[in-house]
């Protein structure tokens, strides 16, 4: 038992010289033992039964759900949609009760269920096929069969009222908090329209499924996870064990409930980041690639006997979210709580020490920690570690209080508070043995924390300036994920509202709903704007020493940079930094330009869904299986390629962060941002290993390191763009990149990116062609309806194009080119047209048809016929003397002189004074300028050939409109 | 103000003159820009908004500036550069960068004008400019590490902007028009060029990057805008300090330019040419003639001065000509109507002017070969003939096959000017036949 402590604490040393992960590691641990308090439930059958002998159950006509210490007591009935115990606490699942049965023996209560789907269940990297932003409170029909729609009562939480909204109609406004609205289908591979048929109320007296148990009725009453088949979702159905330990608790918690949502949001007061999309993504991935020993060592953790000890570290990073909301509450329960709490404190703190212990005897979770530790300690970590433990030592009781505060929340507010009750299960036995050590240590390290904490604070003071991009880049990766998070948070705050700690959870809301808008991290969203009283919290929060539990994320991360070598050589200068700020769009048109401007990255790409998905697939699988591949991707400019790997690049490095993938690095060249094909090698290396070396040295250490295992373990992802670019005479580049790859252990994906279909087949000799494989997708060019789509997208509800002109913009394009950068170059000139039309910039309205006409006309109307209509009258001459001489000699060919004779005729035939030949040649020359005529060199004077460069009819037509 | 006025009505004539000359000079040689650029108001306003929002909001903009020469594309940009570096936010926060593609002939060289323009150089301090493709890293990287709100636009103005789509692989252009459409440092690219087909240059990536906004300046200037344009042109400026001068000159202009024969005059020159450097040219020749002693532009001054612009560069050569080189030339004329401008050798020309000797000629005497074939490669010289094939050495002087360089018309017409032209050799000329 000491032992398994010692281990564990060590692990959490190392890990948390790794900085934040580890910290939250612990907190996590933490927050899952305590606010997992049970509300015991009791279920009964009501009404008739009836008997089906064939399959020996019997149906129910409703289910009794009572709380136990509570009257009220809520009916069930088949056709209801109720919410099922899932392992998200906050959201929990979602379906329409069907039928209500037990087997012969009454142990067991089953019911028949459809399934529906929270968006956060999507995986995510199907999310995209949705193409619009979901509604927080929208679930989808669930179509798969692959899951199993048998339930054990038992986990039905309640009802809930779900809403069927027609598929055009837009959703409703989110007034009532507790109805979710459905308006798709996912049928596991995409989103469909949902038959309204499908939703119609069917009351008790649908014919009940023959469905046959998936247990034989005599199966064990404990435990039976209902698992939904390619989520793997366990169910947590409630054993005995944490049956009788939630009812342990129960009674504190009965009073805090005030009704049956009451009882379930208090489960859920501040466990937003918990759910988050990428976790169940990783539970799914789990489920599907439970082969590799690393991958069922975290099944293992995650179908842990008790629920506290579910988490994993993709949790624990999306906690770090969260933070935001956590040391808000930790201030609050600061102010409230007196030093009569402390005990109990000390007790709640106890529970975690037996989660250190039952993972342990379970074997998996602490050697997976301790391997993921190693894995990411830098070596100078590594070397520091024994110098520094005294220090990390100091932090981590610091993070334990913050999270003691927390966990002691619901017990302060819960009136009714029983330590009898506590000492129920064993478990809590041995708690309370350890637990007169625990304050005191606790205490200890508080004050050891005081004086850490005022230096942290100062820190991240300085830190706030936007000026510091190396603490901002490790941010800027989880940029999803705390959009998913906070978009979750702001459900959450809408639940919370009859919460009695209502007020604090507003509090600490607020600047998550500005983490929506910005998107950008917390610094700078802080640096922004904030009411009064914002501050005032903002000071009391650093009081309090909340600071720690952010900076030692940031700590590591300011060390690490100065550890690469930055001598002056290397130095790469900037642009110098502007005295004033760029403006921000001021208005609507203004806003709207910056948003159709190619460079702003949208969050995701419309329209590439499918090619995204491909990309993801290839090379997550890739990653996975540590092995490498090829791939190309041919396309026309401005179909999105290398967006969409840039997007797939992202949520790959998205879920390696969540660690639900190994990790990989990711490079990128374009072979048309070097001089020579040679020069590839020069940068793949420099960004691989930061040397500098010339291109064959480069290449023999490339070779090396791509013949020999890779280091770490890590996968190389490879982005070559433009690859055309990168061909020689020997193709010798297109060999190496292409034949590194399957070396055995190189784990090298090569992504590549090019222009034309068949690029392999033109340039490439066979065996570089063979190299590259099969594996080849062609990006299409956009269809009207994408690109509109792409603007609408972009556009985000600002309202500032007319339907039809959007409509217009996106069919020309369509038809030239389908280039989405031309697009919405066009709708910019457009909106630009739009402004200038208006008298005064802040009257302009909507972009309009004809302003759409006008930016089109001169984007796409060629400019001879106008150039040709302002030409002076003598090279008007000149142009119809070439049709003349041209039509003479019946070739579209011939030398000035010729064309001078016929010149000096029309000239004469105009009544205009004839030129000199050096006046005409001077004519000529101004027309070959333009190229309205293609001339030889002008050396041969009176003797070089004229060709014309646009049609003949175009000048005649040009010449006549000028003649009307 | 009146007071200086009295005293500098008596300035003297000649010093009024020079000041005139000093003024009108600089106008005429592009030494300064106008107040506002005349008949592309809507394309300064477009120009301007586009740099300012580059230059205030920090978004990154392409255009193309597109004219035939001389419509005033780079006086237009200029203009506008002027107007942007008056706003005090905007002076000091952008980084105009200028290169040519007629100095900056490839990419290697554009580079290092770019970061030696953009003071890019000293940061680095002792560092001697490694390989281009250093270079290239160099500045990539220094764009990149920039972004929309905190890094200063900087305006790239590449005049004669097609030369650079002859750059090898058009790097500098992907790299740049990749910056103006991605979230770098933001950028202005600019590029000034008369070519209409500029867009056929690029290579179709580097084309789908750039944002496809060209501001034409074709001028649909009309002839009365022409002659306005010509008096404003030549008038001189409130503030000059001679009133009386002042007043005499711009009258004198006035009447000058309501004076038929100047009219005629300018209306060839606008006929030939509507761009105002070939009017500034004329103007500059008549203005050369004003002095002390003749204080405002005649109208023959500038009938002269347009005879001087007119002249046909071959006739003065063929002025310079010998008889017996005339002679030649005329021999070659009839060869061509013979054969229908087939190309001829020496040998043939000899002939010919042999045949005239015989015939018709009195008074000129006959030359030996040697001396008429140095006259022949005289012509040679002077690029009225041409020879034909590349490989001059391998076939002898005399049956090198050459064409003549002039027009039947420049030739007629030498011959009526030339002076004492006998007059066998002038109805040899107009003979039909030799």
């Amino acid at each position: 038992m000491i032992k398994n402590g010692a281990v564990w604490t060590e692990v959490g040393f190392r890990c948390l010289f790794e900085g934040h992960i580890s910290l939250y590691i612990w907190s996590e641990i933490m927050v899952r033992y305590f606010t997992r308090l049970r509300v015991r439930r009791i279920y009964k059958w009501g009404g008739r039964s009836y008997a089906d002998r064939k399959l020996k159950s019997y149906g129910f006509e409703y289910l009794n759900i009572g709380v136990e210490g509570q009257e009220a007591v809520t009916t069930v009935t088949p056709g209801q949609y109720i919410l099922i115990e899932g392992n998200d606490d906050d959201n929990p699942f979602v379906a329409k009760l069907l039928k209500l049965f037990g087997d012969e023996s009454h142990k067991q209560k089953k019911a028949l269920v459809q399934w529906f789907l929270r968006l956060s269940e999507v995986p995510q990297n199907k999310k995209l096929l949705l193409g619009r932003s979901p509604h927080p409170q929208e679930i989808f029909y669930y179509l798969g069969r692959a899951c199993d729609d048998e339930i054990n009562v038992e986990s039905i939480l309640g009802t809930v009222h779900v809403q069927h909204v027609p598929e055009d109609t837009p959703f409703p406004e989110p007034g009532t908090k507790d109805t979710l609205y459905v308006k798709m289908s996912w049928d596991t591979k995409a989103f469909n329209v949902l038959d309204p048929v499908l939703m119609q109320d069917t009351p008790a007296s649908t014919p009940p499924k023959p469905a046959l148990p998936l247990f034989p009725p005599c199966a064990s009453p404990a435990a039976t996870p209902v698992s939904r088949g390619p989520v793997r979702r366990a169910l947590p159905t409630p054993d005995p064990t944490v049956m009788r330990r939630a009812g342990s608790v129960s009674d504190t918690r009965a009073t805090m409930s005030t009704g049956k949502m009451g009882t379930l949001e208090a489960e859920s007061i501040h466990s937003a980041s918990k759910l988050s999309a990428s976790k169940i993504l990783s539970t799914r991935r789990r489920g599907s690639a439970a082969d590799t020993p690393g991958v069922r060592k975290k099944l293992q953790l995650s179908n842990g006997a008790s629920p506290g000890k579910r988490m994993t570290r993709e949790d624990v990073l999306c906690e770090l979210l969260d933070e935001e909301v956590e040391s808000e509450k930790v201030m609050s329960l600061k102010l409230s709580s007196s030093v009569s709490h402390s005990l109990q404190h000390g007790c709640s703190l106890s529970p975690m020490r037996s989660g250190r212990k039952t993972p342990n005897g379970q074997g998996g979770f602490p050697r997976k920690l301790t391997s993921i530790s190693l894995d990411r300690l830098s070596p100078t970590a590594l070397g520091e570690q024994d110098f520094s433990s005294d220090l990390l030592l100091a932090v981590t009781p610091l993070a334990l209080e913050d999270e003691v505060f927390e966990a002691g929340l619901p017990t302060d507010s819960g009136s009714a508070m029983t330590p009898k009750k506590r000492q129920a299960t064993p478990r809590r036995n041995y708690v309370r043995g350890q637990k007169a050590t625990t304050p005191s240590r606790r205490k200890e390290s508080a004050m050891t924390m005081r004086e850490p904490a005022l230096g942290v604070l100062a820190e991240e003071d300085s830190e706030d300036s936007p000026m510091q991009p190396i603490a901002m880049t490790p941010r800027s990766k989880r940029k999803s994920a705390q959009l998913v998070s906070s978009r979750i948070r702001k459900q959450l705050n809408l639940l919370d509202n009859n919460e009695e700690l209502s007020s604090d959870g507003d509090d600490c809301f607020v600047p998550s709903k500005k983490d929506l808008q910005s998107s950008s991290d917390e610094e700078s969203e802080e640096e922004q704007t904030e009411s009064e009283e914002e501050t005032v919290v903002r000071k009391a929060r650093g009081r309090n020493c909340k600071t720690p539990s952010r900076t030692p994320c940031k700590t590591p991360s300011k060390k690490a940079t100065p550890s690469t070598p930055r001598t002056p050589r290397n130095a790469t200068p900037s642009i110098p930094s502007r005295t004033v700020p760029a403006r921000q769009p001021g208005n609507i048109l203004e806003e709207a330009r910056a948003r159709l401007h190619v460079s702003s990255v949208p969050e995701s790409l419309p329209c590439r869904e499918q090619e995204f998905q491909d990309i993801y697939n290839f090379v997550e699988s890739k990653v996975m299986d540590g092995t490498g591949g090829c791939m190309y991707i041919s396309g026309v400019p401005g179909t999105g390629k290398t967006a969409t790997v840039h997007e797939v690049i992202r949520c790959l490095q998205h879920a390696s962060d969540m660690d639900e993938i190994p990790m990989f690095r990711f490079i990128e060249i374009n072979g048309m941002k070097m001089t020579d094909p040679h020069q590839a090698y020069v940068q793949i290396l420099q960004k691989l290993t930061g040397q500098k070396a010339t291109a064959d040295h480069a290449a023999a250490l490339l070779e090396k390191r791509f013949s020999n295992p890779a280091p770490k373990k890590e996968t190389t992802v490879l982005l070559v763009d433009e690859l055309d670019l990168l061909w020689t005479r020997k193709q010798n580049v297109m060999y190496n990149l292409f034949d590194w790859p399957t070396r055995h252990h190189a784990r090298l994906v090569v992504l590549t990116i090019a222009n034309t279909m068949d690029l392999p087949e033109r340039i490439m000799i066979n065996r570089v062609a063979s190299r590259l494989g099969l594996t080849r997708m062609s990006f299409q060019p956009y269809s009207f309806k994408q690109l509109q789509q792409i603007i609408t997208s972009r556009l985000n509800k600002v309202k500032a194009f007319e339907e039809d002109a959007m409509q217009l913009v996106s069919r020309k394009v369509a038809a030239l080119s389908g280039d989405a950068r031309r697009c919405l170059d066009i709708c910019r000139r457009a909106t630009e047209i739009c402004e200038h039309s208006a008298s005064h910039p802040s009257t302009a309205g909507l972009v309009r048809m004809s302003h759409v006409m006008e930016a089109l006309d001169e984007m796409f109307s060629s400019s001879y016929i106008t150039a040709i209509r302002c030409a002076s009258l003598q090279e008007q001459l000149f142009l119809r003397a070439v049709i003349a001489e041209f039509r003479r000699l019946g070739l579209e060919e011939a030398t000035f002189q010729q064309v001078f004779v016929q010149h000096q005729a029309l000239c004469r035939v105009e009544g205009l004074q004839p030129i000199s030949v050096s006046e005409g040649l001077a004519v000529c020359q101004r027309l070959g300028a333009c190229r309205l005529l293609l001339l030889e060199a002008s050396r041969l004077d009176v003797l070089q050939r004229v060709r014309l460069n646009v049609s003949q009819d175009d000048v005649l037509y040009a010449l006549k409109a000028d003649r009307d | 103000m009146s007071k200086r006025k009295v005293k500098e009505t008596h300035m003297p004539v000649g010093e009024c003159i020079s000041q005139v000359q000093m003024i009108l000079r600089e106008r005429f040689c592009h030494r300064r820009l106008p107040e506002k650029p005349v008949g592309m108001e809507s394309q300064h306003k477009h120009l301007l908004e586009l740099l300012r929002r580059t230059a205030v909001h920090g978004e990154s903009n392409s255009v193309l500036i597109v004219g035939p020469r001389g419509s005033g594309k780079t006086m237009l940009l200029n203009c506008v550069l002027r107007e942007l570096l008056e706003v005090k936010d905007v002076n000091k926060n952008v980084l105009p960068v200028h290169l040519n593609g007629l100095l900056q002939t490839d990419d290697r060289i554009a580079l290092k004008e770019i970061t030696r323009q953009l003071n890019l150089e000293n940061v680095v301090g002792d560092k001697v400019f490694g390989s281009f493709a250093e270079n290239l890293a160099f500045l990539l990287e220094a764009l990149k590490k920039g972004d929309r709100s905190s890094s200063r636009p900087v305006l790239f103005i590449l005049d004669e902007f097609d030369l650079f789509a002859h750059h090898k692989n058009q790097t500098l252009l992907y790299n740049l028009l990749d910056v103006s459409q991605s979230a770098q440092a933001p950028i202005a690219v600019i590029g000034l060029t008369c070519r209409l087909d500029v867009l056929e240059l690029l290579e179709k990536r580097v084309k789908s990057r750039f944002s496809h906004r060209q501001i034409h300046l074709l001028s649909s200037l009309s002839f009365i805008q022409y002659l306005d344009n010509v008096r404003s042109q030549l008038s001189l400026p409130q503030d000059f300090p001679d009133t009386k001068f002042y007043d005499e000159w711009n009258e004198s202009i006035k009447t000058l330019c309501e004076d038929q024969p100047v009219v005629d005059v300018l209306q060839r020159h606008y006929n030939s040419s509507k761009d105002f450097r070939s009017l500034h040219l004329l103007l500059m020749l008549a203005l050369s003639r004003v002095s002390a002693s003749k204080p405002a532009i005649k109208p023959t001054d500038l009938l002269e001065a347009s005879r001087v612009c007119m002249v046909d560069s071959k006739a003065n050569i063929l002025h310079g000509l010998s008889i017996l080189e005339l002679c030649l030339i005329i021999a070659m004329k009839h060869l061509n109507d013979i054969y229908e401008g087939e190309p001829f050798n020496f040998q043939m020309v000899h002939n010919e002017f042999k045949k005239f000797l015989q015939r018709k000629s009195h008074s000129i005497h006959n030359f030996d070969k040697p001396v008429v074939i140095k006259a022949f490669e005289h012509l040679q010289q002077l690029e009225l003939i041409k020879s034909m094939d590349s490989s001059t050495a391998k076939i002898q002087k005399e049956y090198q096959l050459m064409k003549l360089m002039l027009d039947h018309s420049q030739i007629m017409e030498a011959l009526q000017k030339y002076p004492q032209c006998p007059t066998d050799v002038k109805q040899w000329a107009m003979s039909a036949f030799g």
